[in-house]
């Protein structure tokens, strides 16, 4: 496995730093999916592939809520990360089944949707079975609508994560395979898929052009075994997985867990340093409806302080020499279905804002398509890991086998700050943590790049050129 | 034993530009026999019992080409530069011009392209190296097998490089012995595209020469169907894949022949997935259903292989732009729509197609059929108007008859007989086939419908006997006890139809029973022969024991005359 996973932490997702407005916990937003006609039932996703619960974080709507097509309804916590879930059909959100902190089993209904008001009567018969729906709290409106265009990670997620039988095929992204209406699988792959009894229409693959291939299934079958208890098991009890269970890795998880004992070799220190970004968010709030995504402008950004500190974008691999990268590729960490994946902005210095906000796009819908090809993964000069979107405000990252250092981004949160006139402020700020390789990147040189990195977030106006 | 021999040569045949290595044919009717070895076989002798041409047909002896060598060239008869001319020096063309010289014709080989033709460069022989890796890759990476035996053996692993040098490097060898047994003889080897100019009158370049007898022997190419585009790289025919420049995850083969099932030995070996799309509704269509049928349990179901039956790779599109190799699948019988493949890259195993063209045939108004020269049982060939061209033969798989390098050299050397004086047909059905996967399959004579059709029309019975290897001890011993042996023939005289074997060596074993049926030696005759112990020739013994001949007595008198 080349580098998937070449990073360590945690999903990260996108890089909105910024966790907006009030609400800290962020969210990612697959969506979800309903059936039948007229009352359509909102079904707990499968947001990867291991997934066989999902708790309720919270639901974005309330019941009787006019719900558009591709409105996020709820955040649904997996295995992996929090999302937001989206819904397919216009209709009212008639009954919520589930509460917030609940669990369900992946497949069954959440909530339930009416196509008119007048059906929503019905339809809370029809839940009262199933859990008293009493209008949840949490509707920060303004959160929901997150910026799609913020939260690739988001993307990344539906990606890996079928969400229901149709979203399934769509994740199936295989050219042949129209849209996933085709099951693309090896002949082996479909061969293990019936001696392990796997279904084949629930995987994505991971092979070329994201055919499934054996290890998938193998994947799933060495998963699968604790999934089918758990779901059987589980209704609404503890989520998670099944404790005292010894879980295989999988190909990925093999993969980070390599590059992870391989980063030991290297010694790293780390660097710590607090941006205010009130420029930055006023610059994204402008050119944001241009396509421009927090992720671009925070690569760019690191994109134009690594130009000024090339030590910075070197990278040391045999501890006797070490190379000045002629370019600055960007990689981005980006959780996705059973791991992460550092999708690579190449030459980031360079490009204009509104192109690397359209490759970013691109890159993340590759991802998801797993159609990333090594190149587009595997060229990263510097990477960037962002979990400020889940409210984390600092932490530290692992550095990635080959690179010379990673910055790991909080999120933005107004404090309050002394200024310089002597006042007491509200700013937002956000802490900004580097981990580098100490044999060819020192102290001094991470300050001067943090520095730099500053002022340029603090007076963003080179980032559009 | 008239025909013996021969296997002292069999490095040195030659071909002709090209031979086919056992194609399939390219039209899903013919039984393909495919074949892969190259020919060695020096005769086949074959009778039809119809004619009884006596027994001067017989007359060959045994003799080593080596020792016929000292023979030299002929001379050349008064009017003609040559007494025979070969146009093709592929393994048919190399078997007759090694006869002819032992029979005294001064002999001219034309070729344009390398000599050894498709077998030796192209086909059975550099398929044969490729093989013989996958075999042993094959054991090794068979924890079981291994296991079996006692034997630990760390992962197995190989050089794709490694491998494709061993195939070419052999190709070169046999190809240098063959025009070395040439030229040792003194047969004229001529560079050049050859092409008839009228009766008894050949082109080759610029020149023109007369000999007073010509052979065509031109072979075959890949037969590539419509719709599907070659670029060498991902959409690749036998030519391509025996260089084995790459050994992709996926590889689609289109046709379950020979060609189509040993590729699919060679590349799942490798590491491999294979999809086998066959037009017919089951795979190896070719062989005798119940050996199909076991062959598939053994060679196709356990391994990285799936198939597609009953349909038409309509259109096939080589990678490019980042998209895989595009397949495209019709019902083979309703035209519709069916399936679309995408994989890594596609073999084009559909059989070949004769290399015909630019011979010349108009001068002599002969008319190709599907490309294919006709020709009588003699392989004289025959003009657009029915009637025979006089001095003009055609062996090999320019005429179809059966697309096997070694059938090929039976034909010409029957043609030399001919030529020389000695009347001669050659019994196709005595003509052994083998497909070399591992285990690897032969054949010689009818199938079993074919032989109960036969037997319907003809009003006699049919019997059916079967050996396994697992009761051989030989076999045991190498822990390869998977295959059966199995015989058709008459029960009223003991004469052999058919002999099918899928086991551990079988193409080997497959020449007692073929020779059998080139001989007319009957069962009752040859169940008394010996067969060392323990060896896994006592699969085909068992085989001829197992056998119940009713009376044999009144069958024998005759056959015994004919058995030498």
């Amino acid at each position: 496995m080349s580098r998937l996973l070449q990073t360590p932490f945690l999903p990260s997702v996108s890089l909105p730093t910024k966790t907006r407005s009030s609400v800290p916990g962020f969210r990612v937003k697959p969506r979800t999916i309903p059936i039948q006609a007229k009352i359509r039932e909102i079904f707990m996703p499968a947001l990867s592939s291991t997934m066989t619960e999902g708790k309720i974080v919270s639901w974005v709507k309330s019941e009787g809520d006019k719900l558009n097509k591709g409105e996020s309804v709820v955040v649904v916590e997996s295995d992996k990360a929090d999302m937001d879930v989206e819904t397919f059909y216009d209709g009212y959100l008639a009954a919520i089944m589930v509460e917030e902190g609940g669990v369900a089993p992946v497949g069954s209904a959440i909530a339930l949707l009416a196509e008119t008001e007048d059906e929503i009567a019905d339809a809370k018969a029809k839940a009262s079975g199933g859990g008293d729906s009493k209008p949840p709290p949490p509707p920060p409106p303004a959160s929901p609508p997150t910026p799609a265009v913020e939260s690739p990670v988001a993307v990344e997620k539906k990606v890996a994560a079928p969400v229901s039988v149709k979203a399934v095929a769509a994740s199936s992204v295989h050219p042949a395979s129209e849209g996933g209406k085709r099951i693309v699988a090896s002949p082996y792959a479909k061969k293990l898929a019936k001696e392990l009894k796997v279904e084949l229409a629930g995987l994505v693959g991971s092979g070329p052009m994201g055919r499934i291939v054996a290890k998938d299934v193998e994947a799933v079958s060495a998963g699968g075994g604790v999934q089918a208890a758990v779901a059987v098991k589980e209704v609404a009890a503890a989520p998670g997985v099944e404790l005292g269970s010894v879980v295989p890795f999988t190909t990925m998880q093999g993969a980070v867990s390599r590059n992870m004992v391989e980063s030991l070799a290297v010694p790293t220190f780390r660097v710590g340093y607090t941006i205010t970004t009130d420029a930055l968010d006023a610059l994204y709030k402008k050119i944001k409806s241009k396509g421009v995504t927090m992720t671009a402008l925070l690569a760019k950004a690191t994109a134009l302080a690594l130009a000024k500190h090339p030590v910075v974008n070197s990278s040391c691999r045999d501890g006797n020499s070490f190379v000045y990268n002629s370019s600055i590729n960007v990689a981005v960490a980006v959780a996705i279905d059973g791991g992460l994946i550092t999708p690579v902005l190449q030459n980031a210095d360079k490009v204009d804002i509104y192109s690397l906000s359209r490759k970013w796009k691109e890159l993340v819908d590759k991802a998801r398509a797993k159609q990333l090809q090594p190149q587009e993964y595997n060229t990263g000069t510097f990477t960037l890991s962002n979990l400020g979107m889940f409210g984390v405000d600092r932490f530290d990252a692992i550095l990635p086998p080959g690179t010379g250092a990673i910055m790991a981004v909080g999120a933005s949160q107004p404090s309050t700050v002394a200024t310089k006139d002597g006042r007491i402020g509200m700013k937002n700020q956000m802490q900004v943590n580097v981990t580098a390789d100490h044999r060819v990147i020192y102290g001094a040189d991470l300050a001067q790049f943090l520095q730099t990195l500053a002022s340029i977030i603090e007076d963003p106006k080179d980032l559009t050129f | 034993m008239q025909s013996a021999l021969s296997l002292s040569f069999s490095q040195s045949s030659l071909p002709l530009a090209n031979r086919p290595f056992c194609s399939s044919n390219a039209a899903p009717s013919f039984t393909p026999r495919n074949l892969r070895f190259c020919g060695l076989r020096r005769e086949a002798f074959g009778f039809s019992p119809s004619k009884q041409l006596t027994s001067c047909r017989f007359q060959i002896q045994n003799r080593r080409i080596e020792i016929s060598a000292s023979a030299g060239n002929g001379a050349p008869s008064k009017s003609f530069d040559y007494d025979l001319i070969i146009i093709g020096a592929g393994v048919g063309g190399h078997g007759a011009a090694l006869h002819a010289v032992e029979k005294g014709l001064k002999t001219a080989i034309i070729e344009g392209d390398v000599v050894g033709g498709t077998c030796v460069n192209r086909g059975c022989v550099p398929s044969k190296a490729l093989l013989a890796v996958s075999g042993r890759m094959r054991e090794l990476q068979n924890e079981h097998h291994m296991k079996a035996f006692g034997l630990q053996v760390s992962a197995a692993g190989y050089d794709r490089q490694g491998v494709a040098d061993h195939a070419s490097n052999l190709a070169t060898k046999i190809r240098n012995n063959l025009t070395n047994s040439m030229k040792a003889l003194g047969v004229d080897i001529l560079t050049g595209f050859g092409a008839v100019l009228g009766p008894q009158k050949v082109k080759y370049g610029d020149n023109i020469i007369t000999g007073k007898d010509i052979i065509i022997a031109t072979g075959s190419v890949p037969f590539v169907p419509k719709g599907i585009e070659v670029d060498g790289k991902t959409v690749i025919t036998s030519d391509h894949a025996l260089k084995l420049e790459s050994v992709p995850d996926w590889i689609a083969i289109v046709g379950s022949g020979y060609i189509g099932l040993e590729f699919s030995d060679v590349y799942t070996a490798l590491g491999s997935e294979v999809t086998f799309i066959e037009a017919l509704d089951q795979l190896m269509p070719g062989f005798d259903p119940e050996i199909s049928k076991l062959a598939q349990r053994v060679l196709i179901n356990p391994r990285k292989i799936d198939y597609h039956t009953g349909v038409f790779a309509s259109k096939i599109t080589p990678a490019k732009d980042g998209k895989p190799v595009m397949i495209e699948l019709i019902d083979a019988k309703t035209k519709e729509p069916k399936d679309t493949l995408e994989v890594d890259a596609a073999l084009i195993a559909t059989g070949r197609a004769p290399f015909t063209n630019g011979l010349g045939l108009e001068n002599i108004n002969v008319a190709t059929q599907r490309g294919f020269i006709p020709v009588d049982e003699r392989m004289r060939v025959i003009d657009g108007n029915g009637k025979l061209v006089p001095h003009l033969y055609c062996i090999g798989d320019a005429n179809g008859k059966l697309m096997l390098a070694h059938a090929a050299s039976a034909q010409g050397i029957s043609v030399v007989e001919q030529v020389t004086g000695t009347d001669h047909v050659l019994n196709h059905l005595s003509i052994p086939a083998a497909c070399f996967t591992h285990p690897e399959i032969s054949m010689v004579g009818l199938t079993e419908p074919q032989a109960r059709e036969k037997a319907e029309k003809e009003g006699f019975k049919v019997s059916i006997a079967k050996t396994s290897f697992k009761a051989n001890t030989k076999a045991l011993a190498e822990n390869e006890g998977e295959g059966l042996a199995k015989m058709i023939y008459r029960p009223d005289n003991g004469e052999i139809l058919g002999v099918h074997i899928f086991g551990l060596h079988a193409a080997d074993l497959i020449h007692e029973a073929s020779n059998a049926i080139a001989l007319g030696t009957r069962i009752q005759e040859i169940k008394l022969a010996v067969h060392a112990h323990p060896t896994l020739s006592e699969v085909v013994d068992e085989l001829f024991k197992a056998a119940k001949v009713d009376s044999p007595a009144s069958v024998t008198a005759q056959s015994v005359k004919v058995a030498v």
